[in-house]
């Protein structure tokens, strides 16, 4: 008795065609089709604009604003570090140079006051039982429901002569007199803390909340006092969450804008509304754009170092 | 020498009323199935809990009020709990740094502690880079570093496979013996307990149900449980006839009298339960001096032992354990009459 064998193809799930052939055909493809959104959107909102303000950087400041194109020159960083003299002669300038110091100074400040505040606070909500937990994270996000001016002019309104925090001293009896907090630099710290918050308590939350608290037992066993358990275990194993919530806080903070000039009154330039000046009323768009760059720049350089010497501890131990 | 009274509670009882002496230099176990309290004990006695009523000595001291790092007590936690972010050396350091000891005198002792828990070269390791027996060793030495008054171990050797563990007990009893510290030993493997205790107490939901040397639990059990949890028993119903110093007559339901351990409490004339061991019963041709009869329903081959489980007459189970003397062959088959003859000594009243 003969037995006949049919062959049989293995067929493919799916509908077949030409097109839906040529992409399964091509892995390759497929990968490129699944990240295309994102590589579209993060192309044309981000990496675009940064190309733009790139070349504009490099271009010839236009005499009644905006830029020439076609005409090329480094004379916008130039400006950065130099002035030039009637007869052409560099002279060094270090005005710019102060306002970047100054920004780094109070986004550093910030920074730190910031960690002050929220590693409390994350510690706290981290040790709270379960349900009350979720609570507590749900109340620390709502002041980003608010729209980042109401909450700014919030504080104007506390902080200025005969605002709230004033007549509820004065009503107390511990001052005579409007303490005038408004438009100084305590206002612009305490602006910027409260706006950067969230971005320095959320991270080390989900830091602490992943920690191994046996561990804290273990210490407490060997001898550590509370402030000593937090000293070399807590803190030591929260380590990453504290550096990304100070990342998150410090770099917004170096270009932030809307607070300094709210709350400090413009007094002080900051490196956020000098650029903002550069392209509104200073008019010279390519300088506006270097110092973006450099800023951009410089905060790079701090990351690479930062990583060398961090990356370079941990592969030699 | 530790004493614990009272009751801890945390809204479910978890120990109550308990109450035990530990005395110096001795390797105590907790021993009891999962939830019977005995973890709970422990970390009483670590300072980790604190107990709703009662009190806690140390050598007659109370430390009932100590947090934990106040007191001269050391954990080796179930999970190691090592630090992650420090070598093993920084590790056992620990707790030398937290007492502020100079850095020479610490590097000796951590160099000792290695050397004793025999992991010399290994103290610039991270945790990470260890195996589980390893990381036991590590944890073992940072808590003896402190050389504490007690040592609390909590199923330090469960995470580890038969072999690992096996060598680890007698290294634990080793190192109690050498260092002279009193250990205190929590675990749910009777093996375990009984052989490396000097004493062991039986606990079963909250309470401690007996306590004393390996032999006296396995060879006098005063309660059921304590009966059942460790080795084997049978049980059979019996007639106090008379009490004494600890000693009994009982009358069992076949009609036997026969002399029996008793515990404290025993009425007379009331029915107490026996228990009997079934190494302690021999089997013999029925119609031969016996204690009372029983019919062979099953035999079970063990290798090195063979157990025959009897139904007596009047319908209570009895299990009797014999080496095979002779190899694999039975003198009593399936189904046969035959009389149980019990060794003296054997019958064992309970209190419960």
């Amino acid at each position: 008795m003969t037995t006949t064998t049919a062959r049989v193809e293995p067929r493919p799930l799916g509908k077949s065609g030409p097109t839906s052939d040529l992409i399964r055909r091509r892995p390759w493809l497929q990968r490129l089709l699944l990240i295309g959104p994102a590589l579209a959107t993060i192309g044309v909102f981000g990496i675009l604009p940064l190309c733009l303000m790139g070349l504009v950087s490099f271009l010839e400041r236009g005499m009644n604003g905006g830029v020439v194109w076609g005409e090329y020159t480094t004379e916008a960083y130039v400006n950065f570090l130099f002035d030039r003299d009637l007869d052409d002669s560099l002279i060094f300038n270090s005005d710019y140079l102060q306002i970047f110091l100054r920004s780094f100074l109070q986004s550093a400040s910030t920074t730190v006051l910031a960690l002050l505040i929220g590693f409390p606070t994350a510690l706290y909500m981290a040790l709270q039982p379960e349900r009350r937990r979720n609570l507590l994270v749900f109340l620390v996000t709502i002041p980003f429901w608010t729209n980042l001016l109401v909450r700014n002019y919030s504080w104007i309104l506390l902080l200025r002569a005969n605002g709230l925090i004033d007549t509820a001293l004065q009503s107390i009896g511990l001052t005579s007199e409007p303490l005038n907090l408004l438009y100084t630099d305590f206002a612009i710290a305490v602006g910027l803390t409260y706006s950067y918050l969230p971005f320095m308590v959320l991270p080390i939350y989900a830091s602490l909340e992943k920690l191994d608290w046996r561990l804290v037992e273990a210490a407490y066993d060997l001898g550590a006092n509370r402030l000593r358990a937090l000293a070399r275990v807590i803190i030591p194993l929260s380590a990453p969450g504290i550096i990304a919530g100070a990342i998150l806080v410090f770099i917004p903070c170096l270009g932030a804008y809307v607070t300094p000039v709210l709350l400090g009154g413009g007094k002080t330039l900051m490196i956020g509304n000098l650029i903002q000046l550069q392209f509104g009323s200073s008019r010279n768009w390519p300088f506006g754009a270097a110092l973006s760059f450099s800023l951009l720049g410089l905060v790079l350089i701090t990351m690479v170092i930062y990583l060398v010497r961090y990356r370079g501890k941990a592969a030699h131990p | 020498m530790t004493k614990v009274f009272g009751a801890g509670e945390d809204g479910v009882r978890a120990l109550n009323a308990v109450s035990v002496a530990i005395r110096e230099n001795e390797f105590f176990t907790l021993l009891g199935p999962s939830g019977c309290g005995k973890t709970t004990l422990l970390r009483l006695i670590a300072g980790f809990e604190r107990p709703t009523a009662g009190d806690i000595l140390l050598d007659g001291q109370p430390v009932t009020d100590l947090p934990p790092f106040r007191r001269p007590v050391n954990t080796v936690f179930q999970s190691y709990a090592l630090f992650p972010h420090m070598t093993v050396a920084e590790n056992i350091a620990f707790g030398l740094e937290m007492r502020r000891v100079g850095k020479a005198e610490t590097r000796a002792v951590v160099e000792e502690m290695l050397a004793l828990v025999k992991m010399s070269g290994m103290g610039g390791r991270k945790p990470a880079q260890l195996s589980g027996g390893q990381q036991q060793r590590v944890a073992l030495a940072r808590a003896l570093a402190n050389h504490p008054k007690v040592l609390l171990l909590d199923e330090p050797l469960s995470a580890l496979d038969f072999k690992l563990r096996k060598e680890m007990q007698i290294e634990l009893k080793r190192l109690q013996l050498q260092t002279g510290i009193t250990f205190v030993f929590v675990t749910h493997d009777q093996e375990e307990a009984l052989t490396m205790s000097d004493r062991i107490a039986v606990m079963s939901q909250g309470e401690i149900l007996q306590i004393g040397s390996p032999t006296e639990i396995y060879e006098h059990p005063t309660r059921r449980f304590v009966a059942n949890f460790i080795g084997e028993s049978n049980f059979l119903e019996a007639e106090v006839l008379s009490v004494a110093n600890g000693a009994a007559q009982v009358r069992l339901a076949s009609g036997a009298t026969l002399p029996a351990s008793a515990p404290a409490g025993i009425q007379i004339g009331g029915t107490a339960t026996v228990a009997v061991r079934p190494e302690r019963a021999d089997l013999v041709r029925s119609g031969a001096d016996s204690t009372f009869t029983g019919r062979v329903e099953n035999i079970v081959y063990l290798g090195t032992d063979t157990t025959f489980h009897l139904m007596l007459p009047d319908g209570q189970p009895f299990v009797v354990r014999m080496q095979n003397h002779q190899g694999a062959q039975q003198p009593f088959a399936v189904g046969e009459e035959v009389g149980v003859k019990l060794s003296p000594g054997a019958p064992q009243l309970l209190a419960d």
